[in-house]
């Protein structure tokens, strides 16, 4: 280990003295329930913020105290300084915790906090700054010897240089970057980069660099104390990202593993970036490593991390409890650096649909559970370990509104197990068994991802979603035949309900007849598949068409068990309403039942055009009712996760009706638009 | 808790005979129930799919809550006639709603769902039914009128259709009338005199005369669609309440307006938990042998259709060729008369007496297994007053206004079908197995008494008896009457409300007790003078 000090530099200045006992966390979800679970743990008084969207949230109910952000919009609450430093003042806080994300790279923030006479749960606002600027910060490291890439500017990109990416400085979380391919598109990329740029993070500035396609994303967590001493804490690969933004994390990482000279040089180079900006607390040092070994500064995060939990779990180092202790002045233990311990990863469920271009999702999460896990939030020593250990760092639970406002994260987790193919196997089984209902996530892709035999070989880098497909690794874990199987028990669990709930003779056999004369019927579907499931109980037990050899055991509203040709299998239901979700080892299915009358005045007229996600109108492509249209013609954009939904035209026609206009705010299934096909020979 | 006990061997070949023989007579059964189903025949079923409409059951189906229990009623009437089996109606009861509805809809496929005298009879029970157990009804209809061939069977008694109606209103019964074609003439009325009315765009026709009958009558030129268009009815003459906009949507409207009725219960509530019968309901089959003389005892039936087989027998000792006691059905209370040999004697018809008056005393219902050969004869029996005392038990089944069910596991003979709730005796339903049998008594006694009086005039008059006569005679009034007693001939004439599979017992009564609870469930201390 290397005790870094600088003698002129008193860090311990920034930390003003005076008790710390009440921490607020100026953010939301999980990593808010993450910094709360430390706090009780190590016995803080806690403080949550909330905006009115998460007045029900599970991190304002846990906190002792929670203080309104009115509005919903980032901008209106999490991200407005002067609201979160009058929360923490008039709840009595003492502290402030920035989370990751929001502002918790934002010096202003960090110095207004201090300035306000409270004490920030982060690095110096100097470091921040060092780090804020990429450009900048990429000079600074270049000078303390820590390998960078070239920096190019958009009229010295040449034929070799590509591909590049373009970056905006200061960006962050995958938000800003293009990668160009041709020197034709670069211009364009550019100006489009600069204004996302400057609308996003209020800087234009962007910068562009080599991109490494085949590159792998291996970050250095680092704790600085304020006496002088550094460490690193272990190294983190992150290389399996969508549109830059990390989806599967791990300690240690297999490519370090299988090089394992490289590690000290990552840690060294880690240190180093650290102790050049006065670091003091939790930081992340990323880099960029190439196939060959060689590796280059991408960014520091100076915060915590959302994939801190692999290194808690591998170091059994509480990083949130240590960066309550270096603020309160607390030195790094003489014992040094600790040492890692076999393998922990990390996926993030997203509320996003993967097979749509990654599209968002949003809506009632009815039923979240997780099986086998044993902890949430907490950091479980494993040095002396040898079961597999689960840790679930949730933002959310049953019953909690998944909105359109913030990020599609829905919580972590995290296995850890003596081996790493333990750890994927364990992990991937446990979110293939969870009941995730309601809401869309990226679950059968992460299941599939760490089924994967190239994940499995430690062969990930960041083009990991492209190498090997996005339409495999997003294919659903049901296969056609389980979605049809789960139909039958989707089917037979409402007719279970059904009896259940009967008022009058609800103690009679299901669907009895004394002259049978038909099947009971129902319709199910799943996305645009559609399942007619014909039932009937005879004296011999289940007759469904199409289900020969399909035998009924037993049946429940919440669990249906199915003899299917021999092999006895139990299904999980949940009913919300119309949806019916079909949990089973074969695979996960979401249903919506097909209501067997519709009210004429409810019907939607054909052509129309319906929100695929909530959102608001922010523009529209027509004049109005009467344009004609082709097919293919935006109709209008839908702006929802800050990303715009172009709503086209289906077929060529007139357009009939426009319920909606610019600001109109919709959720799924509002139609947006009615597009009325013109025979041909008609008028338009 | 009083369990009964089991000596039934389901593997003996006693057993397995009787089952056997009941199977075959199911089978039986099963074939006449498939020609009910498919109605006025594949043709027709065809015919009437190509021209977008729902047959009788499956509009019964939609309308019915998802996954609830139905209970088809009279499925065989019409039987045995010239007219198609289940004449061109199905009734029933099915939850809609959450309300137990009877239902009535038409056959259109069976001559266009006309109306015969065995769609009357089976209309005229149906109304019954819903009367006696104050059931909501709900019309499907699409009927082309009368079955002019058999006009006069059906115009002067079918008036009664259109009183029972109203009368249902008045007596606080909804009734309900979904018009889904024709509906003309006398069948105006239907929907005229329902409390509501719902009528499909373009399919519904409802006036009193077409216009070939308005052009005849007074020359005027007119169209369906003016004269009784579902249109028409909606917005000018008021006549439809609800205008659908097709089959499904008028359900959907049927099932709205049943929603809202807010319909209470006024009879008992069953017991939350009920746990089923100890022994299993398949074994049913093989109690009844196929010839009835031989005996059976009903408490293998009983066993295996009370709650629990959790039977309280009253009166165990005295006059044991009757069972009677108390159960629970489906957590229901009931009271149970059960024949175990056949004949009543004395003491059996006053046990009886006493038994359907405590009945009474306490509200509960009665159910009556038959299998009977009447009242005992012979000198002893009739100086002993067999007469009186059977008269006391028939008084006391006329008078009681507790809901009776009777079902007809075996023979039902004589005055014994009278003693034990027969048709007459207005149980509030009556099924048979289809081991049963239904006379004056035996169709072999019946010859034999025949045989005996002819050969007693033949001495009389000193003439020779015609031995062989006699004996052609006899097999046929023996086969007429063994004919004319099997339920499918009963049920045909619409003397029954069905004839049931022996393992549905448990469920249908469990179905007519829950049926029942519709209406107060009130006994009397009124009874006509017991000679006693």
């Amino acid at each position: 280990m290397a005790d870094f000090t600088t003698a002129d530099f008193d860090k311990t200045a920034d930390f003003a003295t005076g008790p710390l006992n009440t921490v607020l966390v100026a953010n939301r979800g999980e990593i808010a329930r993450r910094v709360f679970a430390t706090c009780r743990r190590l016995g803080y008084g806690t403080v949550a913020v909330f905006s009115d969207a998460d007045s029900d949230a599970v991190h304002a109910r846990e906190a002792d105290v929670a203080v309104r952000l009115p509005g919903t919009t980032s901008a209106e609450t999490y991200l407005r300084s002067d609201l979160l430093i009058a929360a923490a003042l008039a709840a009595g806080a003492d502290a402030v915790h920035p989370g990751y994300g929001f502002l918790s790279e934002k010096e202003d923030f960090a110095q207004a906090v201090v300035d306000a006479g409270l004490r920030w749960l982060g690095p110096p606002p100097s470091a921040i700054a060092a780090m804020g600027s990429k450009v900048a910060a990429k000079k600074m490291m270049a000078a303390a010897g820590v390998p960078v890439l070239r920096e190019l500017s958009a009229d010295e990109v040449g034929e070799a240089d590509l591909p590049v990416l373009i970056k905006a400085s200061a960006g962050g979380g995958g938000r800003g970057m293009r990668v160009v391919r041709s020197l034709a598109e670069l211009p364009g990329q550019w100006d489009a980069a600069q204004a996302e740029a400057a609308s996003a993070f209020g800087d234009g500035t962007v910068f562009c660099e080599q991109y490494i396609e085949t590159g792998r994303h291996i970050e250095v967590q680092v704790l600085a104390d304020a006496h002088g001493t550094v460490w690193a804490v272990g190294e983190r690969e992150c290389s399996i990202q969508r549109r830059h933004q990390k989806v599967v994390e791990e300690a240690p990482s297999p490519f370090v593993q299988a090089h394992p000279e490289l590690r000290e040089k990552l840690f060294a180079a880690a240190r180093d970036a650290a102790a050049v900006i006065g670091y003091v607390g939790a930081g992340t040092v990323e880099f960029l490593v190439a196939p060959d070994g060689s590796f280059a500064f991408l960014e520091m995060n100076t915060r915590l991390q959302v994939e801190h939990p692999v290194t808690e779990l591998t170091t059994g180092l509480d990083l949130v409890a240590w960066q309550l202790r270096i603020a309160a002045g607390e030195a790094l233990p003489a014992s040094g650096e600790p040492g890692t311990c076999a393998s922990a990863i990390e996926v993030r469920l997203y509320a996003e649909d993967p097979a749509k271009d990654w599209q968002p999702a949003s809506g009632t999460l009815h039923r979240f559970a997780v099986p086998g896990v044993s902890c949430e939030f907490e950091v479980v020593e494993t040095a002396t370990r040898t079961e597999p250990l689960l840790r679930l760092d949730s933002g959310v639970e049953s019953g909690s509104v998944v909105g359109v406002y913030y990020d599609p994260m829905l919580a972590k987790v995290i296995a850890w197990a003596p081996r790493r193919a333990e750890a994927a196997r364990v992990l991937a089984s446990a979110l293939a068994g969870s009941e995730i209902h309601g809401v869309v996530t990226n679950r059968d892709l992460l299941v599939n991802v760490l089924r994967h035999p190239a994940f499995l070989a430690g062969d990930t880098d960041t083009a990991f979603f492209s190498t090997h497909g996005l339409d495999v690794l997003a294919a659903p874990l049901a296969s056609p035949e389980t979605e049809r199987i789960s139909a039958l028990a989707g089917a037979l669990a409402v007719a279970a309900t059904h009896r259940a709930e009967a008022s009058v003779l609800g103690g009679l056999p299901s669907g009895w007849r004394n002259v049978p004369s038909q099947a009971q019927r129902r319709v199910l579907a799943a996305g645009a598949s559609e399942y007619e499931v014909r039932y009937r109980f005879g004296r011999d037990g289940l007759v469904a068409s199409g289900f020969d050899g399909v035998g009924l055991v037993s049946a429940t509203p919440a669990e249906v068990v199915l003899d299917i040709k021999g092999l006895r299998r139990a299904f999980r239901v949940g009913r919300h309403a119309d949806a019916v979700v079909v949990d089973s080892p074969l695979g996960s299915v979401a249903f919506t039942v097909v209501p067997t009358f519709t009210d004429p005045a409810d019907a939607v007229a054909a052509g129309s055009l319906l929100a695929p996600m909530p959102g608001s109108v922010v523009r529209l492509g027509v004049a109005g009712v009467g344009d004609v249209v082709e097919a293919g013609q935006p109709i209008l954009w839908l702006e929802a996760m800050k990303m715009e939904h172009q709503v086209s035209a289906p077929v060529a026609g007139v357009l009939s009706a426009l319920p909606v206009s610019i600001g109109s705010q919709v959720e799924v299934g509002t139609v947006l638009a009615v597009v009325a096909v013109v025979e041909e020979g008609e008028s338009a | 808790m009083t369990a009964l006990r089991t000596a039934l061997d389901a593997a003996s070949t006693e057993h397995l005979a009787n089952t056997e023989a009941m199977r075959a007579k199911l089978a039986e059964i099963e074939t006449e129930h498939a020609k009910a189903l498919i109605g006025g025949g594949e043709k027709y079923v065809a015919r009437h799919h190509e021209r977008g409409k729902l047959l009788a059951r499956e509009r019964i189906e939609l309308l019915l809550d998802p996954d609830s229990p139905f209970l088809e009623l009279c499925p065989l009437a019409g039987w045995g006639s010239e007219f198609t089996v289940g004449a061109a109606l199905v009734t029933g009861i099915g939850v809609v709603s959450g309300v137990e509805c009877l239902i009535v809809a038409n056959d259109p496929t069976v001559r266009g769902g006309a109306t015969n005298p065995w769609t009357l009879r089976k209309s005229f029970r149906a109304h019954e039914v819903a009367e006696q157990n104050g059931l909501p009804v709900i019309a499907l209809v699409e009927s082309g009128g009368a079955d002019l061939p058999t006009q006069k069977e059906v115009f002067i008694p079918g008036g009664r259709t259109f009183r029972d109606i109203t009368r249902a209103s008045a007596a606080g019964i909804p009734t309900i009338a979904i018009v889904f074609g024709n509906s003309t003439a006398g069948g105006a009325y239907i929907p005229g005199m329902s409390d509501h009315v719902v009528m499909i765009k373009d399919r519904s026709k409802v006036f009193l005369g077409g216009p070939p009958l308005v052009k005849m009558a007074t020359g005027e030129e007119s169209d369906d669609e003016s004269l009784g268009g579902a249109e028409m009815h909606a917005r000018t003459s008021g006549l439809a309440d609800y205008l659908a906009a097709d089959e499904h949507d008028a359900i959907r409207i049927g099932r709205r307006i049943v929603s809202r009725l807010n319909w209470r219960k006024q009879g008992p509530e069953p017991r939350s938990t009920v746990l089923p019968p100890l022994f299993a309901e398949e074994e049913l089959l093989g109690i009844v042998p196929p010839d009835l003389k031989t005996p059976f005892d009903p408490r293998e039936v009983i066993a295996r259709v009370v709650d629990a087989s959790d039977f309280d027998e009253f009166k165990p000792l005295y006059g044991s060729s009757l069972a009677t006691g108390w159960a629970e059905i489906h957590g229901y209370p009931v009271g149970i008369l059960a024949n175990t040999r056949g004949v009543l004697f004395s003491e059996e018809a006053q046990k009886a007496t006493q038994f359907i008056q405590l009945a009474n005393r306490y509200d509960t219902p009665l159910l009556f297994l038959h299998n009977t050969t009447g009242y005992m004869v012979g000198k002893e029996y009739e100086q002993k007053g067999i007469i009186k005392h059977g008269a006391q038990m028939i008084n006391a089944v006329s008078n009681s206004t507790v809901p009776h069910i009777s079902i007809l596991m075996g023979a039902s003979y004589g005055a014994g079908h009278y003693g034990m709730c027969g048709r007459a005796y207005d149980p509030r339903f009556l099924f048979a197995w289809p081991s049963a049998k239904s006379a004056v008594m035996g169709p072999a006694q019946l010859a034999g008494v025949i045989s005996l009086v002819s050969r007693g005039s033949a001495a009389a008059k000193g003439q020779p008896f015609d031995e062989a006569a006699d004996a052609q005679m006899r097999e046929l009034v023996e086969a007429q009457i063994e004919a004319e007693s099997l339920p499918l001939f009963l049920s045909g004439r619409v003397y029954d409300d069905g004839v049931i599979d022996p393992r549905d017992t448990r469920t249908i009564i469990g179905f007519c007790l829950s049926a029942i609870a519709n209406a107060p469930v009130q006994g009397t201390e009124k009874f006509g003078v017991f000679r006693l």
